[in-house]
């Protein structure tokens, strides 16, 4: 095997909230309700999980950490010989947002600690960064490289919503470990999805998709990605989208959804499209880009507008995650034959025959959206499947 | 004389391993199996040179890049490549389920082999093989009796190819009545043999897959929802692949006809209801058998399958040519079928299956059939039961109810409890001489295994293929390495399955190896 660089950020402070039913640990008044009631940090110890299988290569493995408990301490208690990184005098405590825990010496740690650790290790251009945390960590590392740096999670959030994350501390190691030897391990873009946590504290469930992370992927290991598919992810979006740009009307503009396989759409067409938010697409071109609700209705004064869509999220959801600008106004205006559902035939199953759900906030609609629906799975291919009122 | 110790259960398994070459690599120049004699003088001034009588197109003008070896290098190798692989008269093969692995009888074999059938031309004169011809008639006859179709085709030369041509009648039908054009969309379930939307594919169809209800049967709201002015054909399996039978499929062959399509029954999964239910009284329109899976004739990768294509009075017009026909007195093959389909096949189908299933059809009988019928559904459910009995395994879908004749089981929470994956446990099989598989994609039951005893087996050899079971779980919850390191006492190989999707990383010639690894 040859030499290889591998980042490790722990956040120390992740899944505090989960044990003492707290439901996430994102602001420092949960961070210290929890520590109150005795919460413990597990994000080293899952980290340590990680580590000891990738300890038979530690000879050939060059660690990359963050000083103290955002690495360095779980490193060198493993048998490693890291190398810190420095980051603290890059992080203005005054200005962060909230302090995210404290170290051994009292140094607090925030999220710009975890940004400014992931920028380093993507600059000094190591294999691969592994991370201990949950879905905020994720959003953090997501905030800072981009998605297309290899990075891969090591569930120790109480928010597992993200596909970043291997199933477990130990298949984390597994993978790391196998990717880094060049082991037939490939890469794809997974989801980083994160809760409200405010609304998720009073027992509401609102989910927002961030972005992509490129994580190394073997179908068993990694969360919500249940299902193999025959040919690759990739391969089937093209086909989606194939068979979406035939079933495109000219004189129709097209209000394309957040998502991956939305993107291949726009990219087919050779259009750019943005990642995490809503365009205005016509057949030929580019009309408006990351839009809110007001421009789309602005945009529906002009012309005639379909719909072209994906489920967010490991849940489900059709509307009213992580594409709210798609308001029930817009969606009542747009005729229910010019709305195009896409999606890859593997989330459908990975659903395990619960239907998609609707929540657009507006009851009526969903209730009037609900039903059997067509899902363009592939070139010419269709599933009909349930959707349901969420709400 | 001391006694010979008694065996333990499982049983203490190890392949050979032979580290065999590819047999190209054994490929020694001037090495030859067979010299052949020069042409004697006399015979090259007779007839001439034959070589010089080919046209100039179809001449190499390089020889063919074969390996060059001796006869015993040869059969050397293939004993050895065959020392390496699992056959179905080797293992209790009902671990590859939807595939009725059933006991192929050698006396049938005989029968195909004779020089009676292997010497015919299919050029040869009617007169001169009335024999085959009233095989494949009489054939054609039993298959209508147990399907309740009006005819057959035997021209099919596997399960896929029976549903392309299915497919083809069905858009004759409604291209001879002008909705060619306005039908183009077929439905089928997800439960469903792939082959059915993948030949649909090919021929040009949209398909739309409808995924069970709650309770795992083929749900009728969404096929509702499916069908319109667009349908062109139903095309399921019944049971489907979880061992479930529709019970309500005749109303599914009833609102899709109301919607003016066609119904085509994949009638691979028949072995459990021969002679109790069949394709005509639940409405269908089309229907096919695999051969090679009910009727006991080998299966494709150990030579040909065969299928056999099952139409009613209206779509008889469009059967591939030629039919086999008699007129009182002789047997013929009728080419002059202005309205069929065409040719699937070249001369006659699959003779050696048409026979061996004849054959096999003829030493059971009517009775016999049912028999077959009703063990293969014993055996499953004998085997259901038993394999429940295994901690981490469970059988989603229809609670308490019984299955026809195979089963799609699910370890997932043996996966949830213990980290060990269906695939798996699929390759540790193997460490005792045995198989099984999972699933068609995607995986719509988590973690599956799909098993179909047929009515071959015995319940001694059902139980010894679930003592394998039931060890590999024991293992799972007490020494999961085991399985996640095998195979250890077999040849096959962890294999990565990411490559598979990129072309440049595989090859299936070895001339494409060559080019694509570089090597000369």
């Amino acid at each position: 095997m040859e030499h290889k660089r591998l980042g490790l950020i722990v956040n120390p402070i992740a899944g505090i909230g989960g044990r003492v039913g707290l439901k996430g640990s994102d602001s420092l008044d949960i961070q210290q309700r929890a520590r109150m009631l005795g919460a413990v940090p597990l994000a080293g110890e899952r980290a340590a999980s990680a580590l000891e299988l990738l300890l038979p290569l530690s000879e050939n493995i060059k660690l990359l950490v963050p000083p103290k408990e955002m690495g360095e301490t779980v490193a060198r208690s493993c048998g490693f010989n890291p190398q810190v990184i420095q980051t603290s005098g890059l992080t203005n405590k005054s200005l962060a947002p909230f302090p995210i825990g404290r170290g051994e010496g009292g140094d607090e740690t925030t999220p710009e600690d975890t940004r400014c650790s992931a920028r380093t290790m993507q600059e000094a251009g190591v294999d691969l960064i592994l991370f201990s945390g949950g879905d905020g960590t994720a959003r953090d590392i997501y905030t800072a490289i981009g998605n297309n740096f290899p990075v891969l999670g090591i569930p120790a959030g109480v928010k597992i919503q993200s596909a970043v994350f291997a199933t477990t501390p130990r298949s984390a190691g597994e993978l790391a470990a196998e990717f880094l030897q060049g082991k037939g391990v490939r890469l794809q873009e997974a989801e980083v999805v994160d809760l409200d946590e405010d609304a998720y504290r009073l027992g509401q469930i609102v989910t927002r998709l961030y972005g992509y992370l490129k994580i190394p992927y073997r179908r068993e290991v990694i969360q919500n990605q249940k299902i193999p598919s025959p040919a690759s992810s990739a391969v089937q979006m093209q086909g989606i989208a194939t068979d979406v740009i035939e079933q495109m009307k000219p004189d129709l503009a097209y209000i394309l959804g957040p998502g991956t396989t939305t993107r291949t759409v726009a990219e087919q067409i050779g259009l750019p499209k943005t990642l995490v938010g809503v365009d205005i697409i016509t057949h030929n071109e580019l009309l408006a880009a990351d839009v809110g609700e007001r421009q789309i209705l602005e945009m529906l004064e002009h012309r005639p507008l379909g719909l072209i869509i994906t489920p967010t999220g490991g849940q489900g959801f059709l509307f009213g995650r992580g594409n709210q600008q798609i308001s029930p106004d817009v969606i009542r205006r747009v005729r229910d034959e010019n709305i195009l559902v896409i999606c890859l035939a593997s989330k459908i199953a990975a659903l395990l025959g619960r239907p998609l759900l609707v929540d657009t906030g507006d009851y009526e609609l969903d209730h009037l959206l609900a039903g059997y629906i067509k899902v363009i799975t592939g070139y010419h291919e269709r599933i009909i499947y349930r959707l349901i009122s969420g709400s | 004389m001391k006694p010979i110790n008694p065996k333990p259960s499982p049983r203490r398994y190890h392949q050979a391993s032979w580290d065999e070459p590819v047999i190209f690599e054994l490929s020694q120049p001037g090495q030859r199996g067979v010299l052949l004699p020069p042409v004697e003088t006399e015979i090259e001034q007779e007839v001439g040179n034959p070589a010089q009588m080919l046209p100039d197109q179809l001449r190499r003008t390089v020889p063919p890049a074969l390996p060059e070896m001796s006869q015993v290098h040869v059969l050397r190798h293939y004993d050895r490549i065959s020392q390496e692989n699992l056959g179905v008269d080797l293992n209790i093969d009902i671990g590859q389920g939807t595939c009725t692995m059933k006991y192929s009888p050698k006396i049938n074999d005989q029968l195909a082999h004779t020089h009676k059938l292997t010497e015919l031309h299919p050029l040869q004169d009617f007169s001169t093989v009335q024999g085959i011809l009233e095989v494949m008639y009489r054939l054609e006859g039993m298959l209508k009796e147990i399907s309740g179709m009006d005819r057959f085709s035997l021209q099919p030369g596997a399960g896929g190819a029976a549903i392309y041509a299915n497919i083809c009648m069905m858009r004759a039908h409604h291209a001879s009545r002008g909705e060619g054009k306005q039908r183009d969309e077929v439905i089928t379930t997800i439960f469903s043999h792939p082959s059915n939307a993948a030949a649909a594919k090919v021929a040009g169809y949209k398909v739309i897959t409808l995924y069970p209800d709650s309770e795992g049967y083929p749900d009728l709201e969404a096929l509702k929802a499916a069908v319109s002015e667009r349908t062109a054909s139903l095309l399921i399996t019944n049971p489907e692949d979880t061992g479930i039978f529709n019970p309500k499929i005749a109303e599914f062959t009833r609102i899709v006809h109301e919607a003016g399509g066609i119904c085509s029954y994949d009638q691979a999964n028949a072995n459990g209801i021969l002679g109790i239910t069949r394709a005509r009284e639940a409405g269908f329109d089309l229907c096919h058998f695999n051969l090679h899976k009910t009727f006991s004739t080998p299966h494709g990768c150990g030579g040909p399958g065969a299928g056999a294509s099952g139409v009613t009075e209206k779509l008889i017009p469009f059967l591939p040519v030629p039919t086999t026909e008699f007129d009182g007195q002789k047997y013929y093959l009728d080419y002059n079928r202005p309205k069929s389909i065409g040719k699937i096949r070249p001369f006659y189908g699959v003779t050696a299956n048409i026979l061996r299933s004849y054959a096999w059809i003829m030493s059971l009988g009517a009775d016999g059939l049912r028999e077959v019928a009703e063990i293969a559904v014993l055996n499953n459910n004998y085997l259901l039961k038993k394999v429940l009995e295994i901690r981490g395994v469970s059988a989603p879908y229809a609670k308490g109810k019984r299955r026809v004749e195979q089963v799609r089981y699910s370890w997932e929470q043996l996966t949830q409890e213990t980290g060990v994956h269906s695939e798996e446990i699929e390759i540790r099989v193997t460490d005792f001489g045995m198989h099984y598989w999972t699933s068609h994609h995607p995986f719509v039951v988590p973690e599956p295994m799909t098993l179909e005893p047929t009515e071959s087996y015995s319940k001694a050899d059902l139980d010894e293929y679930v003592a394998v079971l039931n060890q590999i779980s024991v293992e799972a919850y007490t020494n999961p390495e085991i399985i996640k390191t095998a195979p250890h006492n077999c040849t096959v190989h962890q294999t990565q399955q990411e490559p598979f999707d990129n072309p440049d990383e595989w090859a299936v010639t070895w001339r494409a190896y060559r080019r694509k690894t570089g090597k000369k």
